[in-house]
């Protein structure tokens, strides 16, 4: 009672800082010695930095405040209740045949073990259990691909965080089935939730990869999770990410991965719904031939934003990278793109391109968009570009002389827009589910409701738009 | 009467580009519109067929008994006003199927139909496409995208196929077509007409007109129709320009 009490009384950093010391046999007690060792490193250097604000030039557009000067219940102690996920969140895509881990309010839910391995040899678990069982790996990875001096969000994630997804797969292996994590918010104490993930891929592994946040209430709370991956020689990675929170809700998401030769990537983060969402995807492209894909869809408005900041690091030679992030803002929605591009000094042969296009459907929506090359190499080429714009009107007139009405001939240009990033889901099931849920949410159909718009529970709701756009 | 055009004024952000305009068009007449550069042919496509920005600032525009004036683009269409585009657009990302069924079922929809079935959908299709000789892969790729002129232009008459219009308004139709698009171009219209609809072709040469023969050729010249005759008009026109309309419209 006094612990709850002094959690609602205080600011975050400070609720955060007070219960690290007050607590830190319980914080600590699952720990192998060098994830100790990494929080204690962490929380001294968020003492001294505390969260991010806005004087600072990468926080410039987002301010956090409003989300990090509220009170918040953060969980360190496992909860009791163990609530059957299933029940609660049913996947149901057709044809789409997943791997499922869920999390309920950033704790790891083991509805068989906490840490198994798949027929394929994928080994899928808890963080917290399997830096016991594979502290090598750990010992090797783990805080080394999120840089030593990341954000304070990074730093206390790594000083407190408690449980997490671990996912290794070994050399050879390749993933059978999409694996998909689920992580689902749902409390009626206003949440702080940190999640870490570790995710490594030996030499010529592959994995798909899916990562979904959701709410299901309408609860306010404050998500931070960091995961770092290693993408080994040869091995190739998809990792989609699906965020949908309810409008109180905020996310901070940090993305470490670093690459070794001939490796490729493909992320794609489709942002839905967020009161407020901060994407970091750092890249490290350290072996040649390595290559990275990064896209991203954001249909965000009310009073939403998003901040995608993307960093690709080419350290050496012969390496490609693609951005391409592509935004419809309406209402008062605002966001914020940030695609910074650093060549080192020899790597040459680099070919990077970035791309940042926004339709905003309001006057006062925003877009703050900003491109960044540091490239120390002369012999590259590396390219960005960034529109903003309203739907094209030429493309309206044409759409309505066909006997189309005003509010569909939006609505297929929006789709349009949105289909570049559709299209490049390589998984047939998941991108005409992700096409539905993006027409849905153009119509303004796609709300945080008790079930996630990709689980939705009853098939006979299922949406089949078909090409019949006719009901809007 | 179709189409009764009295005294037509529009202005594009002020500026006056057609100044009293008359145009009478019955069912099952074709109307060919000639005249040189920038003397508001195209402009008046985009008045009948409700551009945004095309204003009128007087005058009216009588289809099918009603002064359409005040009426969205959409509205127009599914009255039957089809607008053959001189520049037809690209949007990616949306399929020429889902394009064409919206569109049908958009129309259907107005006319108190229910949609129409899929398989009645693709079977319209089949039977459009061989009208214009486009190709079965050019329908499943998104709107116009990477279409070259000619097949952007036979898109154009594929579209109009399928919607079946009333009055069908084609704007410069014939501009970046070879020969053999421009015949297959002219023979999809000439199988659409009938004494059920009319056409009004826009064009600056007397070549498209070889292939559609029209009832009426109007010549425009600054904003308004200044002689009127028949087919051999165009050929009139072929022989001696335009210059002498200047001249004649000096004096």
């Amino acid at each position: 009672m006094e612990k709850d009490t002094l959690q609602q009384a205080l600011p975050l950093d400070q609720m955060l800082i007070a219960q690290y010391r007050n607590n830190k046999e319980l914080i600590t007690a699952n720990d192998i010695q060098y994830v100790s060792e990494l929080r204690e490193e962490a929380f001294q250097t968020f003492m001294e930095s505390g969260f991010p604000h806005s004087g600072m030039e990468q926080w410039r557009h987002t301010d956090v405040d409003v989300l990090t000067e509220d009170a918040y219940l953060n969980e360190i102690e496992v909860p009791d209740t163990k609530k059957d996920i299933e029940e609660l969140f049913r996947c149901d895509i057709h044809n789409f045949d997943t791997e499922t881990v869920s999390m309920l309010n950033g704790w790891y839910i083991d509805k068989d073990s906490p840490l198994k391995t798949l027929p394929e040899g994928i080994v899928v678990g808890s963080f917290r259990e399997a830096m016991k069982a594979y502290p090598q790996i750990f010992e090797q990875y783990y805080g080394k691909i999120a840089p030593k001096n990341a954000n304070g969000f990074v730093q206390i994630n790594t000083a407190m965080m408690q449980d997490g997804v671990f996912v290794w797969v070994p050399d050879g292996v390749k993933s059978a089935k999409t694996l998909q994590i689920i992580k689902i918010l749902n409390k009626e104490e206003q949440l702080f939730v940190q999640s870490r993930n570790l995710i490594v891929l030996g030499k010529n592994s592959e994995l798909s990869l899916m990562h979904c946040d959701d709410s299901v209430n309408q609860q306010s709370s404050l998500v931070n999770t960091v995961t770092e991956i290693f993408v080994d020689e040869n091995a190739n990675l998809e990792l989609y990410k699906l965020q949908n929170l309810n409008d109180q809700s905020g996310l901070i998401n940090s993305t470490f991965v670093q690459q070794m030769a001939n490796s490729n990537i493909k992320t794609n983060t489709l942002t839905f719904n967020c009161g407020l969402i901060r994407n970091n995807i750092h890249v490290k492209l350290d072996g040649q031939g390595s290559h990275a894909d990064v896209l991203g869809l954001y249909l965000m408005d009310k009073q939403q934003h998003i901040d995608n900041q993307i960093r690709i690091d080419h350290n050496v030679a012969n390496c490609t990278s693609n951005e391409l992030f592509k935004g419809i803002l309406d209402e008062e929605a605002s966001a914020v793109f940030n695609g910074y591009i650093h060549v080192a000094r020899d790597a040459q042969k680099t070919n990077a391109y970035q791309n940042n296009n926004n339709i905003l459907l309001t006057p006062t929506a925003t877009i703050n968009t900003m491109p960044f090359l540091e490239i120390y190499a002369d012999d590259v080429k590396c390219s960005h570009g960034a529109t903003v714009g309203q739907l094209d009107q030429e493309a309206m007139f044409y759409i309505r002389s066909r006997g189309i009405s005003a509010a569909n001939a939006r609505l297929l240009l929006m789709y349009a827009f949105a289909a570049d990033i559709i299209n490049e889901i390589s998984i047939e099931a998941l991108r005409q589910r992700i096409d539905d849920m993006v027409k849905k949410r153009l119509r303004g159909e796609l709300s945080v409701c008790d079930k996630c718009v990709l689980h939705c529970g009853a098939p006979e709701k299922e949406y089949h738009f078909d090409i019949d756009l006719s009901k809007i | 009467m179709l189409l009764n055009i009295k005294n037509l004024t529009v202005a594009i952000e002020g500026k006056e580009i057609i100044k009293g305009l008359n145009l009478q068009v019955n069912k099952g007449e074709v109307h060919a519109i000639m005249g040189p550069n920038g003397t508001g042919k195209s402009t008046l496509a985009a008045a009948i067929t409700g551009r945004e920005g095309y204003e009128v600032t007087e005058g009216e525009i009588w289809y099918k008994d009603q002064n359409i004036i005040e009426m969205d683009a959409d509205e127009r269409a599914n009255l039957g006003i089809f607008l053959s585009f001189q520049y037809p657009v690209e949007i990616p990302g949306v399929s020429m199927t889902n394009f064409m069924r919206t569109a049908i079922n958009a129309q259907r929809e107005y006319r108190g139909l229910p949609p129409m079935p899929a398989g009645e959908f693709l079977k319209l299709m089949e039977e459009k496409k061989k009208l214009v000789d486009i190709h079965s892969k050019l329908t499943n790729r998104s709107v116009n995208e990477g279409f070259s002129g000619g097949e952007k232009k036979k898109n154009e008459i594929f579209q109009m196929a399928l919607l079946e219009p009333t009055l069908a308004i084609l704007d410069e139709t014939d501009s970046g077509l070879d020969i053999d698009a421009l015949r297959t171009v002219a023979k999809g219209v000439n199988e659409l007409r009938s004494e059920e609809n009319a056409f009004v072709v826009i064009t600056h040469y007397q070549r498209l007109l070889e292939y559609i023969v029209p009832d009426f050729v109007h010549v425009m010249y600054d904003g308004k129709i200044v002689k009127s005759g028949s087919k051999n008009l165009a050929l009139e026109l072929e022989d001696k320009g335009y210059e002498w309309l200047k001249e004649q419209s000096l004096v």
